[in-house]
């Protein structure tokens, strides 16, 4: 069985974002970017289930700038066996949306024909949490979001989703496309000598053209603003005075 | 305009206060039918939220559990004569309405915080660190809403209860079990009081402490990404960018550092106490008021002295 994972340049988690004073969206240039850490997870689960014998090949897909290469590298470099590049932007500003990104992933499977899609839940840039439940909805697929855990097993998969209320389990048929939370498992670091061999692993570089996809945006952003900040309040010195506030704010 | 509002429904009941929110955010938009997935108990429930048009039930197997490929079906099949189709943003809804928007071929509108015009919708982005304003040019609008900033809807309507058909289950998925922890607190995103632990909890006993607080101040309890992660509290109590977005009137973070992806659950709270044995620890930036001392003596003070 093969396993795609799609792969999302985001800017990194530990970065704080900083919002441009006209209104025209987050400043991501020269910002450190890495790869969405949900889709760090995807790509560990699907090496392990390579490692355990349960999946074939492992393709990452990464569809945005040129620069998405270097998170495609990293997941070639985790054991991902080749990765496919879809050059859909120019400038790191703009992003595509998950409708056209799982156009392209539908379309990109039709192809590929993978037992599994494996993303993650949500990009930590726009947390839109679609493109997964979108991908299965084009490929008429089942879905399981949220993953905590996945057990494979011939031509289905058991898995245990967080939701609201505590956890639920369903059994999907295979083919299905899967989006993994943040419990899964611990991804992996890429060792030195594999991201020298990343290097020499194949990457293709297709366009949205090349799978009859048009991108254009459904969305058009206005404005992207900063949200009102909070101050730093009061710091009470022992525990009768923080009683005392708290009784004389009228909050308890 | 009108709007389809797919309800919250958790264990065959109503979830009222989600439901109630969502339908005060929609308002604006025209008409609301409210789609109860569930028994029809839960759909005359539905009927009394003030500002509701008519109630649709659809209650058969395929959908007793909500799996996303029947429900999506649904939910498509009835999607003409909408201009929007919008849900609480609850886990169930984050699974099943970007599939219908698919479906239809339109983009999804996550967590959103404000309605500005029928086409204008604003929502968070980078864990709550940036406010976007995005205009839809699809001809249905697919939302979910983020309810933490809207009052709840009054009672007392009475919206005529119709049927709907069920639909056949495509059989793609199967439910298997649901795991879920019963327990006599409010509900986490509803309660106006919430007392949250972290990984400065240290133990799965050690919740103990927060859990006696909460009992005292009849909060209901939440936890960071990293003590959920450690085992010390279930996935259900997390509070954040991936996990749940609570706004109540007290907010009460115990060994929490306050990394951005918590403060993206709870920075919107109206009131937020903080106690952190490091006084410079990030969270005493977001709170109103702030304890530098040993949560294991602090905590158990305050609950006697409450
Ligand atoms: C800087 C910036 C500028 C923007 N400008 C515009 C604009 O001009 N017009 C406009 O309409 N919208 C714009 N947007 C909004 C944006 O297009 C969508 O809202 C956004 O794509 C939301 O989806 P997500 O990336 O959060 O996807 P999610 O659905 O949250 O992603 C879930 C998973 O899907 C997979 N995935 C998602 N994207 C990709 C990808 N590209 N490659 C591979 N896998 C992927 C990954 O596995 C990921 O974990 C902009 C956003 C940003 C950040
Ligand atoms: C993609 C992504 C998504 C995430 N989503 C979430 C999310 O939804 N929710 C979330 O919470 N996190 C989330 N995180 C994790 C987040 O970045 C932090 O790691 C996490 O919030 C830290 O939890 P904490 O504050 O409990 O732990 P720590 O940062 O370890 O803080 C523990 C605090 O306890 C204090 N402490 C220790 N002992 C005591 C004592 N005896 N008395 C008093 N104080 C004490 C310490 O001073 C410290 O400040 C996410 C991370 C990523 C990458």
């Amino acid at each position: 069985m093969k396993v795609l994972v799609p792969v999302k340049r985001v800017i990194d988690y530990n970065v704080k974002v900083r919002v441009r004073a006209d209104g025209s969206g987050v400043d991501l240039a020269n910002v450190k970017m890495s790869m969405n850490p949900f889709d760090e997870i995807a790509v560990e689960e699907a090496i392990r289930l390579k490692e355990a014998g349960k999946a074939g090949e492992v393709v990452a897909v990464s569809i945005g700038i040129r620069q998405a290469q270097e998170t495609l590298r990293t997941a070639l470099a985790m054991g991902a066996d080749r990765a496919i590049l879809v050059v859909a932007a120019e400038d790191v500003h703009q992003d595509i949306e998950p409708l056209a990104v799982a156009k392209i992933l539908a379309a990109v499977a039709r192809e590929e024909q993978p037992g599994l899609i494996l993303c993650g839940k949500q990009a930590i840039d726009n947390d839109m949490n679609a493109t997964a439940q979108m991908t299965a909805a084009l490929l008429g697929w089942a879905q399981a979001t949220f993953a905590s855990e996945i057990v494979v097993d011939g031509d289905q998969a058991t898995v245990t989703r967080e939701v609201d209320g505590g956890l639920q389990v369903v059994r999907v048929g295979l083919p299905a496309v899967i989006s993994v939370d943040l419990r899964l498992n611990e991804p992996r670091y890429a060792s030195l000598p594999n991201i020298m061999k990343a290097k020499k692993k194949p990457l293709e570089e297709k366009t949205p053209a090349d799978y009859g996809v048009d991108v254009s945006p459904r969305l058009e952003v206005l404005r992207t603003t900063e949200p009102p900040s909070r101050k730093a309040g009061v710091m009470a010195k022992s525990v009768d005075e923080l009683v005392d506030m708290l009784k004389s704010a009228g909050v308890v | 305009m009108a709007t389809l509002l797919i309800a919250d429904v958790a264990e065959g009941r109503l979830g009222l206060d989600a439901t109630a929110k969502a339908v005060t955010a929609v308002r604006p938009l025209g008409d609301v039918t409210v789609l109860v997935l569930g028994p029809e108990a839960a759909g005359a429930e539905a009927a009394q939220i003030d500002g509701v048009a008519r109630v649709l039930v659809a209650e058969d197997h395929a959908l007793a559990h909500r799996l996303a490929e029947p429900a999506a079906e649904l939910v498509r099949g009835l999607a003409g004569g909408f201009s929007h189709l919008a849900a609480p943003a609850t886990s169930d809804a984050k699974n099943i309405l970007p599939r219908v928007a698919a479906l239809l071929d339109v983009m999804m509108i996550s967590d959103v915080t404000a309605i500005l015009d029928e086409s204008t919708f604003e929502r968070p982005i980078y864990a709550g660190n940036a406010l976007q304003t995005v205009r839809s040019r699809d001809a249905i609008k697919v939302l979910t809403i983020r309810t933490a900033g809207f009052d709840a809807a009054a009672m007392g309507g009475s919206a005529p209860v119709e049927r709907v058909p069920g639909v056949s289950d495509p059989g793609l998925s199967a439910w298997v079990e649901d795991r879920v922890a019963k327990s006599g607190r409010p509900e986490l995103t509803s309660a106006p009081v919430v007392v949250s632990g972290g990984r400065g909890i240290g133990s799965k006993e050690g919740f103990e402490i927060v859990e006696k607080l909460a009992d005292k101040l009849g909060a209901a309890v939440g936890a960071s990404r990293a003590a959920v992660d450690a085992g010390y509290a279930p996935n259900d109590w997390q509070v954040g960018q991936t996990g749940k977005v609570v706004a109540p009137n007290l907010y009460v973070a115990v060994g929490i550092s306050g990394a951005i992806q918590h403060l993206a659950g709870m920075k919107d709270s109206k009131f937020i106490v903080a106690i952190n044995k490091d006084p410079e620890a990030p969270i005493f930036q977001v709170a109103d008021f702030g304890l530098a001392a040993d949560l294991f003596e602090a905590v158990p003070e305050l609950t006697d002295k409450l």
